[in-house]
């Protein structure tokens, strides 16, 4: 529908990551390394999946003495939930798409 | 917004803004099958009264794409409303009532769309979202899980 929710789209679509959303968003702040030890997967591709979840909005870290502590954001779920915060956003890009037609248009 | 005389209760999205425009020549931008493809979505969109009609988009997880429509009313160069969704479309049933009102202005034409017809499940998920963790990664399972 549009770029942000495409983005979260093929973020989720991945089972590994989904799986470090949902453990985040289940409790508190987590290091990488928590997050690696009961996940199966190795470091490097936990620090990999937890960057392309950062990028997406969904999770935020906070560094804390040598490491960092990484915590889900709901506020990064939101274009994607709800058909209203979905059609406002919708709505909003197809205003600027009429205006810009408008302009193109004779009288 | 809520709407008052129906069982549910259920709401609106309204958009408003003023365009240096006539009215009439807006009113061709809503009406016109080419020029709507152009900012809304592609169409088969005729200006009659109890048209139906297609918007059709790119398919996403848990919904094919197309938005059933029905034109409800029509009055050149004021008000139209369409039927948005017949709740066949999607997983989640949306059925909503999609409302555009062109009013002058002395630097144009004030347009406004109303989508109504929310109900409480369409915009569930974002409020209240801190104690509803589990209802929203249900959802995302859904979702997520067609890709």
């Amino acid at each position: 529908m549009d770029a942000a929710s495409d983005l979260l789209f093929r973020t989720l679509g991945d089972p590994a990551r989904r799986a470090l959303f949902e453990r985040l968003a289940a409790g508190e702040a987590l290091t990488v390394r928590a997050l690696t030890e009961h996940s199966g997967v190795s470091q490097p591709a936990v620090s990999k999946h937890l960057s392309v979840l950062r990028r997406a909005g969904l999770v935020e870290g906070r560094a804390a003495g040598r490491e960092t502590h990484y915590r889900a954001r709901a506020e990064g779920l939101k274009p994607l939930l709800g058909w209203m915060a979905r059609y406002a956003e919708f709505w909003e890009a197809r205003f600027d798409a009429l205006e810009d037609l408008l302009k193109r248009m004779d009288q | 917004m809520t709407d008052a005389g129906t069982h549910q209760a259920t709401k609106s999205i309204v958009v408003e803004r003023e365009m240096p425009h006539s009215p009439e020549k807006i009113w061709r931008a809503l009406t016109t099958s080419a020029l709507i493809a152009d900012w809304l979505m592609e169409n088969d969109f005729e200006a009659e009264p109890g048209r139906k009609f297609q918007f059709r988009a790119k398919p996403m997880p848990g919904w094919k794409g197309i938005t059933n429509c029905e034109v409800t009313e029509l009055d050149p160069p004021n008000r139209l409303a369409y039927r948005w969704g017949d709740g066949t479309e999607s997983d989640s049933g949306l059925r909503t009532l999609v409302t555009w009102t062109l009013t002058p202005t002395p630097g144009g034409t004030l347009v406004r769309m109303e989508q109504s017809g929310f109900r409480p499940e369409d915009e569930a998920g974002y409020q209240g979202m801190s104690g509803g963790w589990p209802h929203i990664l249900a959802g995302l399972e859904r979702v997520a899980g067609g890709l």
